[in-house]
């Protein structure tokens, strides 16, 4: 067997993988909140992956950067978090909020709505053409693994550690928000009923805005981890990520967070393997498969607990 | 904020305004109401038997070839709103693979009849062959997610209109797994040429006029099974479907398998739909079954309103009618204004506030312009896209900088800010704030939006869904929806 292709895909995967479980996570959030599918998410994320573009170009563009790394590297997350996490907060003031009690059919359609928008206006505003990231050069240079006892050709960059490492932390905050907080007990509460969470006291209103605000701070940090690993921004990014982070979160089990992680591994590990030992054609074939494999066997995901509906 | 509204009156939604819902609308007064009265007590088969007369007159009409072939784009795009509506509109469940089905009914055609594997069949037995594959394919695309939540048929089904232009975009070399041995069959990104006309018995079908009149009486055959099955016994077990499938289950109405067979028949339509299009074009490309056209067909339906056969017609002819006006700069201006002066007649109330507001808005741009032309000559060098007196009156009014990239995308950004910031004011600050904001979206049309129309049209369709979805989800003929709680 051909271990440097192995630990090449597998890390490819995990890197691919935290970039969807991320977007994902925000998805579930929502998801969890609103039973909204918010197809513009993916594009919140394309969003901030431009702003990070921006903030690069602002300090004198890649190659010749005269402020230190660290400083860039906050400053791009920073902004792209809080770009997205405002973007993400007016959709859903100026095109969900009204339709909160409509038919379930009138705010998904407005979400393609949304999407197709922001694409379209994104292309007009910043070109159609694809832009190069290209952050540091450092980055792309890889990290010899034979040290750790690893195959001697198996590559892993320190793009990729970024990536996985800030993703991981991310996470973890996240995980303590929804777990530790007041906002995050309100927020559970509300993705468990939103009337009676109403009855209790919690203005449901203002989770809804935080919850926006913090998915899509996150899929705006997704969009910097993406430019950084992976060096290309476009305005129609958001779409095919968006999808993918959509079925990871289904996968797992949606309005379920650790699910959504879980998910995004899973779609990030499948289509890297499929494309390192099948073809790249095939790997959205074999997402699909996999998406309707987990509907047949378990359609509350893998970790979702089955949905008791209520009359 | 809202008014505080009277306590006594019946509150919307609650059942003594439901019981009501006839009576106002009956009361409703003036000429108006008589002619919408009068209008309502027309058949409406006898609208649709108007609107085949008009569309069949439209070739004798003119014989501008361009012309013909936006009629004909209009009728393929009502075809594929009437299968959509099918789906959406009467079984409530979204779809959003369904230019898939689209694309493999262009697919199928073209792979039956063309050189790319020397099969030339009779098109009279392609065609049925073609729907019916189309409409297996949208019975097997449901059948994995008939058990589930609408949300998650919406994603398979998106997901796989996304398989379906990757695998055609890439299917010049496909082997089965585990073989070597390759087969074109998509020709991948160049799609598939040399695509026959129609023909049968020995007769050709070359010319628009023909194509245009196939299409129509392929409609008027849809549309006529379709109004049948709209007042039969499945389309009413459609309808209870998409208000309350639990209640609908609990009347012993066959959910799953009236979801299959709204999927399946949608899909069917949209397979007819493609077959046309792939022999009038004679060549088929994935990229033609993309998410666009998806929106595009979706736009038409709600602007239509889901769910009425009439509201499809109209919502087609609209859309792609105005979307073909904005390909020539000169038409899509003068469109623009008069539509924006449309609205503000329709919306403003009392008349001196609309009088206020176009004059302000007029003096606030003759003055805009005069302090650049004095302060920044070069901001006022460019040309309108209009000519004629619209254009005259333009070059004093609007400002049009020599190189209005960077600062037409500004303005863009802030003019979408401006639009929502309009919406959440009251009262006489909304509408002062109308006037500054009426300026800035002329800024954008003139400098920017017009150079772009093949960007601006997505755009628009993007705005319609969103602002129909908030404002009227009924579109323009749907009746509004009555909320029994």
């Amino acid at each position: 067997m051909n271990w440097n292709l192995f630990v090449t895909e597998l890390v490819a995967g995990v890197s691919h993988g935290s970039v969807y479980a991320l977007i994902a996570l925000g998805y579930s959030m929502v998801y969890g909140i609103l039973k909204l599918l918010n197809f513009a998410h993916g594009d919140i994320y394309m969003v901030g992956s431009f702003i990070g573009f921006g903030i690069i170009t602002v300090f004198g563009g890649p190659t010749n950067l005269h402020v230190n790394v660290w400083l860039m590297l906050f400053l791009m997350f920073f902004c792209a978090m809080l770009g997205g996490g405002l973007l993400g907060v007016m959709i859903e003031r100026f095109a969900y909020r009204r339709l909160r009690n409509a038919p379930r059919i009138a705010p998904l359609i407005t979400a393609l709505g949304v999407s197709f928008f922001l694409e379209n206006a994104a292309q007009l505003v910043l070109g159609a053409q694809y832009q190069s990231y290209n952050a540091f050069s450092w980055t792309n240079s890889a990290i010899a693994l034979e040290h750790f006892g690893l195959p001697a050709h198996a590559v892993i960059s320190y793009a990729q550690v970024i990536v996985i490492v800030g993703a991981v932390v991310l996470m973890i905050f996240l995980t303590l928000f929804v777990q530790r907080t007041q906002l995050g007990k309100a927020m559970r509460a509300t993705s468990f009923d939103r009337e009676a969470a109403a009855m209790m006291g919690i203005d449901v209103d203002r989770v809804i805005v935080a919850t926006f605000f913090i998915g899509s701070a996150l899929a705006g940090a997704a969009g910097v981890f993406n430019g950084i690993a992976y060096q290309q921004v476009w305005p129609y990014m958001g779409f095919q990520a968006g999808l993918y982070a959509f079925i990871a979160a289904v996968v797992g089990g949606i309005g379920n967070l650790p699910g959504a992680v879980l998910g995004g591994l899973v779609i990030g590990l499948a289509q890297a393997f499929s494309i390192g030992y099948l073809s790249s054609t095939f790997s959205d074939a074999i997402v699909f498969a996999i998406l309707i494999a987990v509907m047949i066997a378990r359609p509350s995901g893998l970790l979702g607990r089955a949905a008791v509906q209520k009359v | 904020m809202t008014e505080p509204t009277d306590p006594n009156t019946p509150r919307v939604g609650v059942d003594e305004w439901v019981a009501s819902h006839e009576q106002r609308r009956s009361r409703r007064a003036g000429i108006f109401g008589v002619v919408q009265r009068q209008f309502e007590r027309v058949p409406s088969p006898a609208f649709y038997l108007g609107f085949g007369i008009v569309a069949a007159l439209v070739p004798v009409l003119t014989s501008n070839g361009y012309n013909i072939r936006v009629g004909f784009d209009t009728l393929l795009y009502m075809l594929l709103a009437l299968g959509l509506n099918i789906t959406v509109g009467y079984a409530g469940l979204l779809d959003l693979g369904y230019v898939a089905f689209y694309g493999f009914g262009a697919y199928g055609y073209a792979m039956l009849a063309s050189p790319q594997f020397g099969i030339h069949w009779d098109t009279l037995a392609v065609i049925p062959l073609v729907v019916v594959a189309t409409a297996l394919l949208g019975l097997l695309v449901a059948l994995p997610s008939r058990r589930l939540l609408g949300d998650y048929l919406a994603i398979v089904t998106l997901f796989f209109g996304q398989l379906f232009v990757t695998v055609y975009q890439n299917g010049e070399a496909m082997s089965v797994l585990g073989f070597t041995r390759k087969y074109n069959v998509t020709n991948g990104p160049n799609g598939i040429p040399n695509i026959d006309n129609f023909h049968a018995f020995g007769f050709h079908i070359g010319s628009l006029q023909a194509y245009y009149y196939v299409a129509l009486v392929a409609f008027l055959a849809v549309l006529t099974a379709v109004y049948l099955v709209d007042r039969s016994r499945t389309g009413r077990a459609w309808k209870s479907l998409r208000e309350d499938p639990l209640a609908a289950e609990l009347m012993g109405i066959p959910v799953n398998r009236l979801k299959l067979i709204a999927f399946a028949c949608g899909a069917g339509i949209a397979g007819l739909a493609g077959t046309m299009f792939a022999a009038l074009n004679t060549a088929v490309f994935s990229a033609d079954f993309d998410v666009p056209t998806l929106i595009i067909v979706y736009a038409m339906l709600i602007l239509g309103g889901a769910g009425s056969i009439g509201g499809v017609i109209i919502g087609a002819v609209v859309v792609n009618v105005s979307l073909e006006v904005l390909r020539t700069p000169g038409h899509a201006t003068w469109v623009f204004y008069v539509l924006i002066v449309a609205t503000l007649v329709a919306r403003m109330r009392p008349w001196r506030w609309l009088a206020a507001i176009v004059a302000g808005t007029a003096a606030f741009g003759f003055a805009v312009h005069a302090i650049v032309s004095a302060a920044w000559p070069r901001g006022v060098h460019g040309q309108p896209a209009v000519g004629g007196v619209l254009g005259s009156g333009l070059r004093h009014w609007v400002v049009l900088p020599a190189n209005p990239l960077t600062i037409g995308n500004v303005a863009f950004v802030l003019l979408v800010l401006a639009v929502l910031g309009v919406t959440l004011l009251h009262g006489w600050v909304q509408k002062v704030a109308l006037i500054p904001t009426l300026y800035l979206a002329a800024f954008v049309w003139e400098n920017r939006l017009v150079v772009e129309p093949s960007i601006t049209r997505l755009i628009l369709v993007g705005v319609i869904l969103i602002v129909l979805m908030n404002a009227r989800p009924q579109g323009l003929l749907g009746t509004s929806r009555v909320e029994i709680v």
